[in-house]
């Protein structure tokens, strides 16, 4: 099963990005099949593969698909159109695998979506791509450009009755819009302001109309899928979460980068896959499923990255980007990094968000430059279990997971700091490592 | 006129790829900031006649967005990130190295009006840490002598007077 691959079979090779590649490779064969079923067939199929969202949350994909309403219309009885968005705004820490796709198998993501379109009876399509990704968003805008020259997009995809078309709408720099709904304000022309639900995308999305939102790597995997059927997909992953997924691991190991694996796979072993902790240092923690998610200890490590095991773990699979710290890295320091983060990216909606993630912020970098007390401690606590679950969306969520993880986790570090009116890690760095300054660190 | 009419035109056949006017307001922020570097409050005015929308609806919109510059920036932009990923890679010192080079701090423009150095959260790439993005362009595995050679190139090219510094794949020789 380790060798199997499904969308990082081909990056390695020349020209792999083009449509005449792709086509050589089998390559739109899938949508050809798709097209000769039904569309409630194309969700059954998706159903049994038990695809889980690859952007963070999980959701089935089959589920969110037929949430999609059948035959829209508005007061007037006139039909709405319905909608499909693909989030391509990636910008959690620790994840960078939507952009392998979409420079390196571009047209994947868009038989996908093509696929999608038939299933649950869109119009149109719009690729949401963060707005840094210039020369991705080029490079994608090439792929739809040839994928609508050869038919595999516009009217009569194929000689069906499909009519899709697909744009490539590019984002402005504002973390938030990975959220759904924020996207969906976004690509409207508006701030970025995540939307209560409900309704969901699926009744009130894009433009008031019923809308699919899915990331880059779920659709993308939709051929594959359709090609080989449900149930291979499924077998490949755990009971629960089907497939191989892309993994990312960051930070300080020895080959960090991307790795396609099945969802059975511990964190140990990707660990161990990127050849381990660099320079044959000690593992101190991991952020498992991008910033957002709990921090793990080494010895926590022993889990499959699976949606359910993770969730039992107490932390999330999330976007599957798993960021390693060694021993030498001072956890109160990089958490303050990551809570810098989260007070630059609220929207600044919901008071508890926009003010907690400000004062967590500060509060760690105050601990880190030895003026924290005590009572910060206690004072994270509280900030924390006022923001979890009392927002508009999970922004608020986000920030506690790497906040409280790590202040209940590496507790003797804040004390240290605290009791020593200083980073301990920095001295160390300073001073030469005696034993006794060594003795101070680890107490 | 802070808009060229081509600009407008390029927007105008955009119209039907959206159902609603609104949309195009990001598109048209990034197009504006392609043409002179940045937004400014005119060009936010001419947006909102063009497109028939309040002024604030694009104010609001471009003052969410950081990518957008509402003060003028270098000719060549620096953007270091200095997120989880890359801090693990030592960007804290590229960012020292920067400010001693170019003589500026994070946050500020050279008064030449030639650089602006940035510290921008997580560019996507972690992978490939540490990661500076230069105006349009990724530069990835930064390490001091690569980051010394870059800002030696960037440099002889502003004296060159190149026409697409940072943005080699807008260049239309590198990519017709």
């Amino acid at each position: 099963m380790m060798g199997e691959k499904i969308l990082t079979k081909y990056i390695a090779e020349q020209n792999c990005q083009t449509i005449d590649f792709y086509l050589a490779h089998d390559g739109y064969k899938a949508l050809r099949k798709a097209l000769s079923i039904t569309p409630d067939a194309v969700i059954e199929e998706v159903k049994k593969s038990n695809l889980r969202g690859r952007g963070g949350a999980g959701f089935p994909t089959g589920m969110k698909w037929s949430f999609m309403p059948k035959n829209p219309v508005d007061a007037d009885g006139r039909p709405r159109p319905k909608y499909l968005v693909c989030n391509a705004d990636e910008g959690e820490p620790g994840t960078f695998k939507d952009r392998l796709i979409m420079t390196k198998n571009p047209h994947a993501l868009i038989e996908g979506m093509v696929i999608a379109a038939h299933a649950v009876g869109a119009v149109r399509g719009y690729i949401y791509i963060r707005g840094e990704f210039f020369k991705e968003a080029r490079l994608l805008q090439r792929a739809i450009d040839d994928a609508r020259g050869q038919g595999y997009l516009g009217k009569n995809i194929l000689g069906s009755n499909l009519h899709f078309d697909l744009f490539v709408y590019r984002g402005a720099g504002a973390y938030i819009c990975g959220e759904e709904s924020a996207l969906l304000n976004s690509l409207e022309g508006k701030r970025g302001e995540p939307r209560l639900k409900p309704p969901f995308p699926a009744q009130v999305g894009a433009f008031g109309m019923p809308t699919c939102v899915n990331n880059v790597e779920t659709f993308a995997v939709i051929p594959y899928i359709i090609e080989h059927g449900g149930p291979k997909f499924a077998a490949m992953g755990t009971e629960k979460s089907g497939g191989l997924r892309l993994f990312c691991v960051s930070g300080q190991v020895e080959r960090p980068g991307i790795y396609e694996l099945s969802m059975r796979t511990t964190l140990r072993e990707l660990i161990d896959i990127a050849g381990g902790v660099r320079n044959g240092k000690k593992l101190k923690a991991v952020i498992p499923g991008g910033a957002s998610a709990p921090m793990l200890t080494a010895e926590e490590i022993d889990v499959p990255l699976c949606f359910d095991a993770m969730m039992k773990a107490q932390t999330m699979a999330g976007s599957g980007g798993a960021i390693v710290m060694s021993e030498d890295v001072c956890i109160v320091e990089a958490t303050s990094i990551l809570l810098r983060f989260y007070e630059h990216e609220s929207c600044g909606q919901c008071s508890q968000c926009r003010e907690g993630s400000h004062w967590l912020a500060r509060m760690f970098a105050r601990i880190e430059a030895g003026k924290g007390t005590h009572d910060d401690l206690i004072t994270i606590e509280r900030i924390c279990a006022n923001m979890a679950g009392q927002t508009i969306c999970a922004f608020a969520d986000a920030v506690t997971g790497p906040a409280l993880s790590a202040v209940r986790k590496f507790r003797s570090e804040f004390e240290d700091h605290i009791r020593q009116r200083r980073c301990p890690q920095k001295a160390m760095l300073r001073a030469p490592a005696t034993d006794s300054v060594r003795g101070q660190t680890h107490v | 006129m802070a808009i060229s009419q081509q600009l407008k035109e390029k927007i105008d056949r955009l119209r039907p790829n959206f159902p609603t006017t609104q949309a195009l307001v990001i598109p048209m922020l990034h197009e504006v900031q392609h043409e002179t570097g940045m937004v400014s409050e005119d060009s936010m005015r001419e947006i909102a006649v063009f497109l028939q929308l309040p002024l604030m609806k694009i104010r609001e919109v471009a003052t969410f967005y950081t990518m957008f510059n509402k003060k003028a920036v270098g000719q060549v932009h620096y953007q270091l990130c200095s997120n989880i990923g890359c801090w693990l890679n030592g960007s804290d010192k590229l960012m020292h190295h920067m400010e001693q080079r170019l003589k500026i701090n994070a946050g500020q423009s050279s008064t030449d009006g030639k650089y602006t150095l940035s510290e921008v959260e997580c560019l996507g790439a972690c992978g490939s840490a540490p990661v500076l993005q230069v105006n349009e362009d990724y530069y990835e595995n930064v390490d001091l002598p690569m980051l010394d050679e870059l800002m030696q190139s960037f440099s002889s090219k502003i004296n060159a007077g190149e026409k697409y510094i940072g943005r080699e794949t807008y260049n239309p020789e590198v990519w017709p």
